[in-house]
Parts: C-alpha cells; structure tokens; sequence
C-alpha cells in the first residue's frame, strides 16, 4: 500500500509548495492504480454474479480517478506532459517511438524548436 | 523526422539557430495583421480545415424525404516561400563570423508576412479567403487628401463602430502610404499621427500589405486568423555551394463580424499608385 500524503522523503521546510503537492497527486494516483489491481483479483476471485458486477464497476470508477489525477499532474510538470504526448495514443512500437523521439532530441542539424517551427504565434500585446 | 526534412540538411545547430532567429526577427518586424486580429493555434502540419458552422443542400435528394447537406468549412491554404543560403556563409557562422550575409533568409520572411498580411487585409480568393477591406467594404470611408484631416476621419470610423454596438479597444492597420504621410505631417507644429493615436486605445500598426488603412476592434471574436503549422523553416536539397531551404506556413483567416472594421480607402483612381 502506498504511503499517505505525508510520506515525504525530505524534511518539508526544504521542499516547495508545489512539490508537496505534486506529491500528494502521485501518492494518490498510486493509491488509485494500487486499488484497480486489488478489485482485478477480486472480480477473478468473486464466487457472487452480483458481487462480481459490483467490484467491476467500483475499478472502473477508479480507473477514472487515476485519470483525472494524471491528467492534473501533467499539466503542471512539461516533462512528463512531453513523454506522454510522445508515447500516449500511439500504435508504433515503443522502442521504435523513443529512438525517434531521441534522434530528434540529439540530432546534429536540430535547432532549439525540435519540430522547426520559429513560434511567432499572436502578436497582440 | 518531420516533414520538414531539417536533419537531412548539412547545416549545424549554431547555423539553424541563425537562420531561425533571422527569420523570426524579421516576421515580427513585418507581419501587422497578427498584432490586431485574434489567433488561433497552431493547430499542426496535419490540421486540414476550419469548420465554418455552415451547411449546404446537396441535390438531387438521395431518397425521398431525406434531406443531405453538406457541411461547410475554410480548408488551410500552404504558404511556402523557398530561399537559398551560401553554404560558405553558414560555414562562417561556425567559425563566430558576425557579419554573415543571411539576405536571402530576410528576404523570405519578408514576402512570407506580406503574403500573410495581404490574404488578411485584401483578401485571396483562390483559397476562399475575403479579406477585412472587401468584408467590411460596406462602411468604408474615404482617405482624404489632406493628412491634418486624417484624425477627423479616425474619429468618424471609431463613431461608425459604437454606433454598430461594436466596443473597443480600437486599433488602426496603416498601409505604407498612410503611415508615411502621417508620420511627416503636423499641425501646428504638432504630429498628426500623435493626434491619431490620442483617438484609439489601441496599437498603430505599420501595413506593408494594406492598401489604405482599417480601423478595427481588438474585443475579440470579429477577425480570426487559424495557422496549422505556424512559421517553420524547412529543407529542400542542397548543392557542394548552397542550401536550399524554404519558409513555410498554413493558415486561412475569416471576418466573423464584418461591422468591427472600418476601411479607410482611398479614391479608385488613387488605389493604383496606393502601394
């Protein structure tokens, strides 16, 4: 089980707000995901039609919340919201995405702006 | 890889770094449109269309009693402008030359924006696009003659768009003739582009592309400008000499309010030395 929002690694006075935050996030989503395993197993194991149907519908729902959550963590962190436009939603092979994706990165030839684009966007002050 | 080819190119990152911050030193400088309308994207190379909303009755009927209409959008037109750079001078910028001669990048960014601008302000019919002076045609006023009775005209134009509910902020796009003559002209010893500026709470613009002036609202929501892939430059071959490359954008532009702008246009006789 994962720890509480309290689980910090670090003394708090030296971590910043919004970390503690993001930490709170990723705890739960831990929680969320760790909760979707334990229904799995018990949807296998459940002898109860009803039963059974009940636990199937209770993940679902946390499959949602782990959703919702990721999708708060990634706006908040560019990395991550990096990795999971490169990787999510895809049909390729993984490891034929990530050598792409790092050929771009480390390519001699490749500017700052990876896709080219100069990003004048609006000029409206 | 993208479509744009960049890493087949035999250019160097300092030298990409260069001809990018050339390039976007230079569209900023020129393109004018995008400091009036709003802006919406980029939406990306593969982004196709914009819907307008619209619909359009398709005949004959596929069955009786079945109605089929098609829906209506604005497709996205490719502005592509191809420039060549002396592979000497790229080779130069490697070795910390700062006086390379990146004429050819100035030069394409340079018919790029007005490319852009002039689809914007006078409309390209070719890609479905009418422009602000043809859409808002209607309200125009005319430039008079005299630039001391420029600021009358201004006034007149920001009382047509209240008097039409339409609110500011107000700004005014100047076509090159404009701009210069109210920029050398005074009253009284006092500029008369200053008095423009007291009339609007919006920017002045400098149009290279407008023919004439336009002054329009900023409120949002009357001129919408979409760019699928926004400015990008691109690689196309390359020779032992030189580089071709090419600047490149996709965008259609539409009026949604044609009463949030007022042309100020000049005589028809005058329009042909208007530039």
């Amino acid at each position: 089980m994962a720890g509480s929002s309290g689980s910090l690694h670090e003394n708090e006075q030296s971590l910043k707000p919004g970390s503690i935050d993001r930490h709170r996030a990723i705890v739960s989503i831990m929680e969320e995901l760790e909760a979707i395993d334990w229904y799995d197993q018990r949807v296998d194991a459940a002898t109860d039609a009803e039963l059974k149907g009940l636990l199937a519908h209770n993940r679902d729902e946390e499959k949602e919340h782990a959703s919702m959550m990721l999708e708060w963590l990634r706006r908040r962190d560019p990395k991550l919201d990096e990795h999971l436009r490169t990787y999510l939603f895809t049909n390729k092979s993984l490891l034929e995405i990530e050598a792409e994706a790092e050929g771009k990165d480390g390519g001699e030839g490749s500017s700052s702006a990876s896709d080219g684009s100069l990003r004048i966007g609006s000029l409206r002050s | 890889m993208n479509d744009l080819l960049r890493e087949q190119a035999p250019i160097s990152a300092q030298a990409w770094s260069e001809i990018e911050a050339e390039a976007t030193r230079t569209l900023k400088t020129l393109l004018a449109a995008r400091r009036l309308v709003d802006f919406n994207g980029p939406l990306g190379w593969a982004a196709t269309t914009v819907p307008t909303g619209g619909t359009q009755k398709l005949s004959p009927a596929l069955q009786e009693g079945a109605v089929a209409r098609l829906r209506t959008s604005l497709s996205l037109m490719e502005l592509r402008v191809p420039f060549e750079v002396a592979r000497e001078e790229l080779d130069a910028i490697g070795r910390g030359a700062r006086d390379v001669d990146l004429d050819p990048v100035r030069n394409a960014a340079r018919a790029a924006a007005i490319a852009e601008d002039r689809a914007i302000f006078r409309g390209y019919s070719p890609a479905g696009i009418t422009g602000i002076f043809e859409a808002s045609g209607a309200q125009s006023l005319s430039i008079p003659a005299d630039y001391e009775a420029y600021p009358d005209v201004v006034a007149e134009a920001t009382h047509r768009l209240r008097s039409e509910g339409v609110s500011g902020p107000y700004g005014i796009a100047l076509g090159p003739r404009c701009y210069t003559g109210l920029t050398r002209s005074t009253d009284r010893g006092y500029p008369v582009i200053n008095h423009v500026r007291e009339l609007l709470d919006g920017p002045i613009v400098w149009a290279p592309a407008a023919d004439g002036a336009v002054v329009m609202s900023l409120r949002g929501g009357d001129f919408e400008l979409t760019v699928g892939q926004d400015f990008s430059v691109g690689y196309l071959d390359h020779t032992g000499t030189s580089v071709l490359l090419y600047l490149q954008e996709t965008f259609t532009f539409r009026v949604l309010t044609e009463q949030a702008a007022v042309p100020l246009t000049y005589p028809a006789a005058e329009r042909a030395d208007a530039s």
